[in-house]
């Protein structure tokens, strides 16, 4: 019964965790299968974090701080369209660009604003997006194995996390299930099928650059406002990344990103919950491997040993009309 | 043809287009130091005087230059051949476990000056180690470049953090990180060429890493248009079909291309671990690797823009502590802002202003008009 | 007669100093086939691209269906009933072809019922006109004969009432050409008008009503099929050009130096591009090989040249094989004296952004005489790069200036220079004077002259029918990938003209 229990509490954390790159790898997902690369979610998330944050804290309301969130977020990825398809310039460099820009400025900003050194202020429950406990979880939790399971693994989380997991299946049916799906994932395998039906190339990329901004202005906000309690500098600490990697993992699709984060959120909270344990048979592994596992294994399916990581076609490349 | 831009005169792309991007990267970094409430100009003026107002001013400012010549050496050669290596924080990370390790053996045996070759293969070697997986997996499975380095970034970290903590730190220390060197494993510092002109050096961490430095930068410049290989090198990165026409394997030339990028900011190890800390610590990169991304940008990936670049961003790191100091609104992390915004103006928004440079000089006279239509109407 | 679906009136488009188009002036009457002629490069897709909207006209007017049209973008034209099949096919490959044929036209901002429309849609166009495609398939797994339909029943999904057709049966076997005949047939019998734009006089004369031939961005005669023949149109769309006749001896043929036998290669899509190809060159002759481009040419010369793997067959240099089944090492080649001018000089022959003295090396560059241990010598190269200067008058005689500020005739000269210079004994041409200027192409031809003089084995090919017959010694004709018959030099135009359009030349007169 003690395992069950910390089972539950490791598949608890998993969710908590894997939320961010979940919302992040989603982000992701918009804009390269728009066929925009975007090595910048990490400093999206990390502005959103900041201002979701900071007008949180000024304001006391945590739909304040959520939409300042997503609008700079937004701000951020419109800068990268600006770049990458207005101006043709290389999405990785601007991505690398984006990321200097919000990890400097949050922390100057913060600073200048709040004097706490880099930190917001810590902000208080109606400022932030507390547990929501799901009708009946009070009444389960005296049953056995499905009591637990209801009321701490469902129950209990922000609103966020409900809208994270909620985003996957709304992702794959706006994906596969609407025009604006169809002409998105269109113009990231064959800009110039999408150009000569008629529709602008550059209009559909602005707007999935945009719903990425949204994305990862949320996973700035569950990191800010509903897994802590304010911003702390570099509060994103390679996040962004190992959503890049959920992604790639997930062969751009919204579903297996979602089971991409949670092995990756699962590897995080196992490394947490283990620091230091040793493990039957394995012994002591170093809480480094856990960590830098989703790397190695992202690297080992780009090497395509375990399947094949087709990014759309038209990843990468500015639209230019053929002559 | 698959530039829309039109060529423009040698000296507007390489002097004035540069030039106006940096102004308006720093432009806008004055809006966010007015944004916090200070005044951009003082700012300005306590960035260079900190950067130059003093004799370890000065030296501090070419130390941090040492750390961003090697990485930007080393973005630029990967740039001659059309790969964008993003690794070398990594790499140079890495780079330093190699130096840890020679200088761990040879420190009370060796002078410095045997210790310090040893240490320069050892790190030109791990870092060109670790830049080998990607580069391999990129030539023959087609693993894209910028995502294996990323992903090398953080497995490297990883790595050498458990190294420092479990492996490498002397038992019975708290800090995660080596020993200190002995004498023999600690780089001269140069003492004697700031006397030269005067000024001292105090406490300043300037030393031979430096001149290193600057013999890489030749070194890098002779290689990519003075030799065989650097031929190949730009062949292949200007267009891998005219490679392939003249028998140069796409194969051979990434992995040593990005071999010798490794190795160059495997390089800026000796720097920190040999000439300033004396030991090998986490984090002792904190981000040379990613500036050398904005160094080699804005230096052209040419040894002759790079330095000066490196210089640039060395003024910056000082002059920006400096001004940490004087203006509390603002931290060191200015840079970064400024950085990254040189990396967007410089790099990704570089043709951002062509048209209207390219307009400005069409209307100069008919001089200049009659260069840029000779240059760009050949098709 | 019935009224014009499409008049074009004075249209005139360039490209920088390149005319692409000059006054145009164009009637198609509705519910007719209409054929455009011409060689490469004379304007015909550029005047559909001008029609779909791609691109605008410097200046001309478009009337469709007898109203003035303003087309700025694939939309107008779409609206207005234009549909295109494009050459290169505007599908996406991943999707189905019910994606495809929606995207773009879907009517609500939900896929299901655009998606069950479509369906529908599709049966009813299958059973009119025999369109049949499975609507579930996914494009990249249809054979590319089914791909081409997808590409018109997406066009006849938007409405259209015009189809063009860009050079559709250039990648079709011909039992697939036949069944797009028979369906481009009905489409006309239900009152559509067709643009047919091809280079192939069997298809003219096959399916067109009227034809209008295009020279060098003009339309330069309108006929209508039944009156005309063959012969006459090949006659009008090559033009009575004034030859550039070469003095030349006669051939003094030699031994056998390159010698072909069962080459067969395809591309990254398994497309057969070169079928079973054998032939021999000897010294001292100049072998020409004649055809539309497209039919295989480019494939034979890159796989004799080492930068393109074959399936099957043999190559021989000077008696002993080339590895062809596998990318081999093209230096490999140039050290046994195979030389290479590329077709495609600006980006295989010369790197652009680099000075004339580094592309005078190219390929050549690890000779000793350019080398000081693993240093360029560049002293030696720049001497070298000025002597090739004065041999071939490269002007400006500049070995420092950027390749891409020499004129389109030097840099070709520049690559010739460094190939012959190596006194190669066996020298593969591509389109040696494309976008070069008329002095330039008759030093060009010189030269050429010359190295089989020397007793060079010469193997050139040209889209340039008049460049052909006035160098070579030999002619062989490839169309759809095989060589489909040699000539003398004294063959005439129309003959070889038919034979490069795949018609025998005994069939032609039925």
């Amino acid at each position: 019964m003690e395992l069950f229990g910390i089972a539950i509490n490791v598949l608890d954390s998993t969710i908590r965790l894997s939320v961010p790159l979940l919302l992040a790898s989603l982000a992701g997902l918009y804009s390269e299968r728009a066929g925009v690369f975007d090595i910048g979610l990490e400093g999206k998330m990390l502005a959103g974090a900041f201002a979701g944050a900071a007008a949180g804290a000024v304001t006391g309301s945590a739909w304040a701080g959520m939409a300042t969130a997503v609008l700079i977020s937004v701000g951020f990825a419109l800068v990268h369209g600006f770049a990458s398809i207005t101006h043709r310039g290389n999405q990785i460099v601007s991505g690398v660009a984006i990321n200097f820009i919000a990890a400097g400025s949050t922390i100057i900003l913060g600073q200048a604003w709040f004097q706490q050194g880099g930190r917001t202020p810590s902000l208080g429950e109606a400022a932030r997006f507390g547990a929501i406990t799901l009708p009946g979880a009070d009444l389960l939790r005296g049953v056995p194995l499905l009591g637990p399971v209801y009321s701490e693994l469902v129950s209990g989380h922000s609103l966020l996390v409900y809208i994270a997991f909620l985003a996957v299946p709304f992702t794959w049916w706006v994906l596969f299930r609407t025009r604006f799906g169809l002409r998105l994932r269109a113009v990231g395998e064959n800009p110039a099928a999408v150009d000569t039906a008629g529709i602008s190339v550059a209009w559909l990329r602005y707007r999935a650059v945009i719903c990425t901004g949204v994305l990862a202005g949320l996973a700035g906000t569950y990191l800010s406002m509903a897994q802590n309690a304010g911003f702390v500098k570099d509060m994103t600490a390679g996040k962004g990344f190992i959503a890049l990697a959920a992604l790639i993992f997930a062969k751009w699709k919204p579903v297996p990103a979602m089971f991409a984060c949670l092995l990756f959120g699962f590897l995080d909270a196992l490394s947490i919950r283990l620091q230091g344990t040793p493990l039957p048979l394995i012994g002591r592994v170093p809480v480094q491997l856990m960590q830098a596992l989703p790397y190695i294994l992202t690297v080992i399916l780009l090497a395509g040993f375990i399947g094949k990581a087709i990014p759309p076609r038209a990843g990468g490349v500015p639209y230019v009309k053929e002559r | 043809m698959s530039n829309p831009y039109a060529r423009l005169p040698g000296w507007a792309d390489y002097g004035l287009i540069p030039l106006v991007n940096l102004l308006v990267a720093f432009m806008v970094a004055g809006l966010v130091v007015l944004l916090v409430g200070e005044n951009p100009l003082r700012a300005a003026v306590i960035l260079v005087d900190g950067a130059f107002g003093s004799g370890p001013g000065i030296a501090y400012t070419l130390y941090y230059a040492t750390n961003f010549i090697f990485t930007g050496l080393a973005v630029a050669v990967a740039f001659h051949a059309g790969l964008f290596n993003i690794g070398g924080e990594g790499q140079a990370y890495i780079g330093g476990l190699g130096v840890g390790i020679v200088c761990l053996a040879f420190d009370h045996v060796l002078p410095w000056y045997l210790t310090f070759p040893g240490a320069i293969a050892a790190a030109a070697g791990a870092g060109a180690l670790w830049a080998l997986i990607p580069a391999y997996l990129q030539a023959r499975r087609g693993s894209h470049i910028v995502i294996t380095t990323i992903m090398f970034n953080f497995i490297a970290a990883s790595a050498m953090v458990y190294l420092l903590v479990d492996v490498l730190k002397p038992p019975g220390s708290m800090a995660p990180q080596t020993r200190q060197f002995a004498e023999g494993a600690q780089l001269p510092k140069l003492t004697w060429m700031l006397e030269a002109f005067g000024l001292s050096l105090r406490s300043a961490p300037l030393n031979m890493a430096f001149v290193l430095a600057l013999v890489l930068a030749a070194a890098v410049w002779v290689l990519i248009w003075r030799t065989r290989l650097g031929y190949e090198i730009r062949t292949f990165g200007f267009s891998p079909k005219a490679a392939r026409y003249a028998g140069i394997s796409e194969t051979r030339i990434t992995v040593v291309t990005m071999m010798i990028s490794g190795a160059l900011a495997g390089m800026m190890a000796l720097n920190p671990v040999m000439g300033d800390q004396h030991n090998v610590s986490l984090d002792f990169v904190s981000g040379a690797g990613f500036v050398g991304i904005a160094v080699a940008l804005m230096g052209r990936s040419h040894p002759a823009g790079i330095v000066p670049a490196a210089i640039l961003f060395g003024v910056l790191y000082q002059g920006g502590a400096e001004l940490a100091f004087e203006m509390p609104a603002i931290s060191r992390d200015m840079i970064v802002i400024i950085q990254g915004l040189v990396i967007l103006f410089a790099g990704a928004l570089e043709n951002m202003f062509r048209p209207a440079v390219q307009a400005l000089l069409a209307g100069a006279g008919p001089r200049a008009a009659a260069v840029v239509a000779a240059k760009g109407g050949d098709a | 007669m019935a009224e014009a679906a499409i008049e074009l009136i004075g249209i005139d488009k360039s490209f920088g100093a390149v005319r692409a188009n000059r006054d145009i002036n164009l009637d198609i009457e509705r519910g007719t086939i209409r054929g455009i002629v011409g060689e490469n490069g004379a304007g015909k897709s550029t005047l559909m691209s001008i029609l779909y909207g791609f691109y605008q006209a410097d200046s001309g007017d478009i009337r469709v269906n007898g109203m003035p049209a303003v087309i700025r973008a694939p939309n107008d034209a779409i609206a207005l009933g234009i549909g295109m099949v494009h050459q290169h096919f505007m599908l996406v490959e991943n999707f189905t072809v019910l994606e495809n044929v929606i995207l773009g036209a879907e009517t609500e901002a939900l896929l299901k019922t655009s998606i069950a429309r479509a369906r529908s849609e599709l049966e009813r166009l299958e059973r009119e006109y025999g369109l049949e495609v499975d609507p579930d398939a996914i494009i990249e797994e249809l054979p590319v004969g089914l791909q081409q339909r997808v590409e018109i029943l997406k066009a006849l999904y938007r409405g259209a009432e015009i189809l063009i057709l860009d050079e559709p049966t250039g990648v079709l076997t011909p039992p697939e050409a036949d069944h797009l005949f028979r369906i481009l047939r009905q489409l006309k019998e239900q009152g559509k008008t067709i643009v047919l734009i091809t280079h192939k006089l069997r298809e003219i004369m096959a399916i067109t009503d009227t034809v209008s031939v295009m020279r060098q961005g003009t339309i330069v005669a309108t006929r209508e099929t039944a009156k005309t023949t063959v012969e006459e149109l090949a006659e009008l769309m090559v033009g009575r050009r004034v030859l550039l006749r070469v003095d030349k001896g006669a051939a003094n043929p030699g031994a056998v130096k390159l010698s072909l036998r069962n080459l067969t290669i395809r591309d990254s899509r398994g497309v057969t591009m070169v079928d079973d190809v054998s032939f021999d060159v000897r010294g001292g002759e100049i072998v020409g090989i004649a055809g539309v481009a497209g039919n295989g040419q480019s494939e034979l010369i890159e796989a004799i040249a080492g930068i393109r793997p074959a399936v099957s067959g043999t190559v021989m240099l000077d008696g002993r094989p080339i590895h062809v089944t596998s990318i081999c090492d093209p230096g490999e080649l140039r050290d046994r004296g195979l030389a290479h001018v590329p077709e495609d000089r600006h980006h295989v022959g010369l790197v652009l952004a680099f000075e004339q003295s580094e592309n005078c090396i190219l390929g050549y560059h690890d000779q000793k005489q350019y080398l000081k241990g693993p240093f360029l010598d560049g002293d030696a190269i720049i001497a070298d790069a000025r002597t090739k200067s004065r041999l071939y008058d490269i002007r400006p005689s500049n070995p420092r200036l950027r390749t891409a500020n020499f004129s389109g005739g030097n840099q070709q000269k520049i690559v010739l220079a460094r190939e012959m210079e190596q006194d190669p004994g066996v020298l593969v041409v591509g389109q040696p004077t494309r976008g070069v200027d008329v002095g330039a192409i008759e030093f060009i031809h010189r030269r050429l002259i010359d190295m089989r003089d020397r007793g060079k084995a010469v193997l050139l090919i040209s889209v340039e029918l008049d460049e052909i017959r006035s160098l070579s010694d030999r002619i062989l004709v490839m169309f759809g990938g095989r060589v489909v018959g040699e000539r003398g030099p004294d063959a005439s135009e129309g003959e070889l003209g038919l034979l490069m359009a795949g018609v025998e030349p005994r069939d032609a007169a039925a």
